[in-house]
């Protein structure tokens, strides 16, 4: 083990990128505990309901605020509703909301942004000028403007959002580009006589990955955060659907009655779900980024 | 040096073009005319469409556009038919309220998140550090109200030590003045905006102790005293000029929701009852003055960043 061994470590079989970075991940205690968490309120709001039987659609006047206790493990609200059934419903609908939002954004701003870095000129410096125009206007107010005009549901809050979010992903996939298409493969598969369309499709984007992969999850957090606000303030999805946001901002109102039940525990999975997306966008930044890829091979 | 800040300038210009169409559209698509709401529901068609040839709401979209942008050049930001008032004396009666929040929240935090953002550098992967990230990791994914609710439970409900409300007075100086009012809402927005500051400044601070004038001035001798604040905070702080800048939509925002859980009479409140009754020129202008905020933000810390960062200057030279 000694003389032998070649400096830098031994020489094994070459791992994929990919590979390494999965690594780099798992070694991060942090992102496994975000991913973790994340797995864990997926499980809970979508599956969770195949176990834990609630009526959280008739209203029943005579256990109103109950505090936690047999039957309700979280208690009762102000409708009689099971907390925890409702924090079930409220977390797929701000779940779903999180990720179809991140879909829309990263499909728009992955399209805007590639198709910007490589046409560039004037084009480019439009198609940029668009982004920024965006990026100045206060995303939250139009949201609730939107959402007030034309009512919301799941999908058209998400569509919103998604529309609202794509500005920084555009922004990043276009940096990609603009340094991956003065690249020798890229020159090659042109000279090749590859199109447009095959150069973005075949060759930018899937290189871009890992800056779009890192970007879902930091939208997703984004978006759980901002739904939750629309719901907070009132103007978020309406009975009988509900969010993480509605249920806080129900809770408000007996803040001084001291129901704690209402507002912290679903004050928590907003929390902990938010954290867990910005931990595990933090860890896959670190593990697919290259160039901060720490060095994992066994020195001697 | 001059040359870049007159291109500067002109794509300032041309993103506020932008906005202006895109909140003008967005109006238009929302919100057509007032007319209906002035003449009331049983109005006919046809006075509509008189009121609307005499007040600039009928003809093409690129004329209305004209009427909208004239308007906004001479301070008209439209009218709020709800209120029967101008949105323009609407913010003037606010906006002072609203700056003093946001202001003296960004202030305070930019003089805590410095000397942090060092802190966490300096000492990085101690137990103090460990303990700081935590804290602004979990303020950071916190929603607003959220803080503001436990705030308000440890210190307004338990301890009594603060109001549940913030100030009700519209006078400025009243408020300023009114520490067991303000005293909550502005130390939780300080403690939400420094929770986006101080990572920033974690990894300023850490980028520029690596650079070779850190290890110079640490080689002649100079004490870690000196480095760090001669050459350590005033490379390091140079990132919060942008970083200013670029938070003011976040900032809006969240004074809409503090004004909003305070119930304190600022440009947020204004935009949440706006909401409920559904007064859209109120909406749409607030919109448009963060916009325009923003832009001028941008522009104001870009141009601070040239004066306070001759690097910058250097490389537009060459």
């Amino acid at each position: 083990m000694s003389n032998l061994t070649p400096e830098g470590g031994e020489i094994g079989p070459v791992r994929s990128g990919w590979r390494l970075g999965l690594r780099e991940f798992m070694h991060n205690r942090l992102a496994v505990v975000g991913l973790v968490t994340l797995v864990f309120f997926v499980a809970f709001c979508f599956l969770g309901p195949f176990f834990y039987h609630s009526d959280i659609t008739t209203a029943n006047l005579t256990g109103t605020n109950a505090g936690p206790g047999a039957g309700h493990p979280l208690g009762t609200d102000d409708e009689g509703f099971d907390v925890l059934g409702e924090l079930m419903k409220g977390g797929q609908a701000s779940l779903e909301i999180g990720f179809l939002s991140a879909i829309f954004a990263i499909a728009i701003g992955a399209a805007w942004g590639a198709v910007s870095g490589l046409a560039g000129g004037l084009l480019d410096s439009a198609m940029m000028r668009v982004v920024d125009v965006l990026l100045s206007i206060p995303f939250l107010f139009i949201v609730l403007i939107v959402s007030l005009r034309y009512g919301a549901s799941i999908l058209s809050l998400s569509l919103i959002l998604g529309m609202f979010t794509w500005l920084v992903p555009a922004r990043l996939v276009r940096g990609e580009v603009l340094s991956l298409k003065t690249r020798d493969f890229v020159l090659a598969a042109r000279s090749a006589g590859a199109t447009r369309w095959r150069l973005i499709n075949r060759h930018l984007l899937p290189n871009a990955l890992s800056v779009i992969i890192v970007n879902v999850t930091f939208n997703i957090a984004d978006a759980i955060l901002a739904v939750s606000y629309l719901g907070f303030l009132g103007f978020g999805l309406h009975y009988p659907n509900l969010d993480w946001g509605d249920m806080i901002s129900d809770g408000i109102n007996y803040l001084l009655d001291g129901y704690w039940w209402l507002i912290y525990p679903v004050g928590f999975c907003i929390v902990a779900t938010v954290m867990a997306c910005n931990f595990v966008g933090d860890a896959l930044r670190d593990a697919l980024d290259v160039r901060l890829r720490r060095r994992l091979t066994r020195r001697c | 040096m001059t040359a870049y800040l007159i291109r500067r300038c002109g794509t300032s210009v041309i993103i506020l073009i932008g906005i202006s169409i895109f909140i003008f559209g967005l109006l238009h698509l929302v919100y057509p005319s007032p007319a209906r709401a002035i003449l009331g529901p049983k109005a006919s068609q046809l006075a509509v469409t008189q009121w609307n040839q005499q007040h600039g709401f009928a003809g093409s979209v690129y004329v209305q556009y004209w009427h909208y942008v004239d308007g906004v050049l001479h301070g008209n930001f439209g009218y709020s038919f709800k209120l029967n008032q101008s949105v323009s004396s609407l913010f003037a009666e606010r906006w002072m309220l609203s700056a003093y929040l946001s202001g003296v929240s960004t202030a305070l935090a930019v003089l805590i998140a410095i000397p942090l953002g060092i802190y966490q550098a300096v000492r990085r992967n101690s137990i103090g550090d460990q303990f700081l990230t935590s804290v602004t990791f979990t303020a950071y994914a916190m929603p607003d109200y959220l803080l503001y609710m436990i705030a308000i439970q440890i210190f307004a409900l338990t301890l009594k030590v603060f109001s549940t409300q913030a100030s009700s007075s519209t006078n400025l100086v009243t408020v300023a003045g009114d520490f067991h009012d303000m005293t909550l809402p502005i130390l939780c927005m300080t403690l939400l905006i420094l929770a986006g500051y101080s990572r920033y400044m974690r990894s300023a601070a850490m980028d520029t102790l690596a650079q070779d004038y850190i290890k110079a001035a640490r080689a002649k001798g100079l004490p870690e005293r000196l480095v760090l604040f001669r050459h350590l905070m005033r490379n390091a702080c140079l990132p919060v000029i942008t970083l200013i800048g670029l938070s003011i939509p976040s900032l809006l925002s969240g004074n809409l929701i503090a004004e909003y859980v305070f119930n304190y009479n600022g440009l947020g409140l204004l935009f949440y009852d706006s909401l409920s009754n559904e007064d859209y020129p109120v909406l749409l202008a607030y919109t448009l003055v963060g916009a325009i905020l923003t832009v001028a933000g941008n522009l104001i810390a870009d141009i601070a960043l040239t004066v306070a960062d001759p690097r910058i200057r250097l490389i537009e030279q060459h």
